[in-house]
């Protein structure tokens, strides 16, 4: 145990001090103050290729839909001007990279314009499918996570009394925990079979990918549960599902509640209606924010090394970084337990019959 | 014309978003310290229900704590 934790409190003082010198190569070596803001921006957002460490960055495919049909081209075309100032043509059309974002200049431009608050004016933007730094991270976990459960389903079938080896030993604990602890409380003995493989996908997605963002470097790193496009894809589709599994007896009592005055069911009514759309919105923003904030603090304790230059600020904030992500270690887990169990919660509401 | 607003609020009042965060984490101090306190006061009171009492706490602080970060999502907008 004790081994343990010493290994444990070791590897996050590297984890740290490699999140240190990442934050350091990205300090320009021109005599520009120190920016924090753009820091951290650059490192919660999404972006076209993967920085790895110093003026090494990989490369990912830009795939964009315009009014001439499908356009590809690698995003090392740009070569990192994210100024809008690099034109790349291709078939014919020439495109921008405006902070991350991807821009198609009218016909006959040249340059980029800007109007007074910096938005371009003579370029618009096309549909963008490109593999980014948050899809290549989410491809990544899909993988290791069909590893892990291709793995683990393996050893059952060869294992003689059901009993579980290797990875699945790991698994078989949480899977349990997730059936006792959170669908069958919440959605109920009968029908939780139905809803165990979301909620399992859904848990095992989250928790892996929370894990990968607290990870310094490549191939992790991205912040992808700290992007809002992300939760909000999940929480539509816990939505959906709960819409689909929706009993009588939720609508009447969502639009009509039995049991109450007429004036106060005219309240009620558009309140619980509202809810009903509240629910995932609340779901979105709880995991994006969680993630995110702790990020944005782990970047912050950093750059108080850059804004005081000075050593003994620099061993203090490594120490802080630490002390946070040892408890954002613990934020993870319970963020994605609660985002399953919420789920686990709606869809048992929605199931509720009369009794 | 909430946007305006906000818009308006990001020139004039950008220092104030910090302040607003720091309401936010305020609000949820209080709210945390009072799940926490009285999910305590029951495992101390019947030790045997621990288990239950804990995961219900740790779920109804993640309440506590959206709301909490709503606010700080809200102020980062607003100071753009």
């Amino acid at each position: 145990m004790q081994i343990n934790t010493l290994k444990t409190f070791l590897f996050s003082i590297l984890l740290a001090t490699s999140f240190l010198s990442y934050a350091s190569e990205s300090d320009p070596e021109n005599d520009k103050p120190f920016d924090t803001k753009e820091l951290i921006f650059h490192h919660i957002k999404d972006s076209h290729s993967f920085h790895v460490a110093g003026h090494l960055s990989i490369p990912l495919p830009v795939i964009l839909w315009t009014k001439n049909g499908l356009t590809t081209f690698m995003s090392s075309e740009f070569h990192h001007d994210v100024d809008g100032k690099t034109i790349v043509e291709n078939n014919g059309q020439k495109f921008v990279n405006l902070h991350e974002k991807i821009y198609q200049l009218e016909d006959g431009a040249t340059a980029v314009n800007f109007d007074k608050e910096h938005h371009p004016t003579n370029a618009v933007k096309p549909l963008d499918f490109s593999i980014t730094k948050n899809v290549f991270s989410m491809f990544l976990s899909m993988i290791v996570l069909l590893l892990i459960f291709f793995t683990a389903a393996k050893s059952y079938r060869k294992s003689a009394n059901g009993m579980p080896s290797g990875i699945a030993k790991f698994t078989e604990p949480i899977i349990l925990f997730i059936r006792d602890e959170v669908a069958i409380p919440n959605i109920g003995e009968k029908k939780y079979k139905k809803y165990m493989p979301f909620l399992l996908t859904l848990f095992f997605f989250i928790w892996l990918n929370n894990i990968f963002g607290l990870i310094p470097f490549f191939p992790f790193s991205s912040n992808l549960s700290g992007n809002i496009a992300f939760t909000l894809s999940l929480a539509a589709i816990t939505f959906v599902i709960t819409l689909f599994s929706s009993k009588k007896y939720y609508w009447k009592h969502m639009l009509w509640m039995p049991g109450l005055p007429v004036p106060m069911k005219l309240f009620l009514a558009p309140i619980e209606f509202m809810g009903m759309f509240i629910k995932p919105i609340a779901l979105t923003i709880r995991l994006f924010a969680n993630i995110t904030a702790g990020h944005i603090i782990v970047l912050s304790l950093i750059s108080l090394t850059f804004i005081f230059q000075n050593y003994v600020v620099g061993a203090g904030s490594v120490l802080f970084v630490v002390f946070i992500s040892v408890i954002e270690v613990l934020v993870v887990a319970i963020q994605a337990y609660i985002f399953t169990m919420l789920s686990a919660l709606y869809f048992g509401q929605a199931l509720e019959e009369e009794h | 014309m909430s946007l305006l607003l906000l818009q308006e609020a990001a020139m004039n009042f950008g220092p104030l978003a910090a302040i607003g965060a720091g309401l936010a984490a305020v609000g949820g101090g209080i709210g945390v310290g009072k799940i926490g306190g009285a999910a305590m006061e029951a495992m101390a009171r019947q030790p045997e229900m621990q288990g239950k009492l804990q995961g219900s706490a740790i779920v109804l602080i993640a309440f506590i704590e959206a709301v909490a970060l709503f606010g700080v999502v809200v102020s980062f907008l607003v100071a753009g």
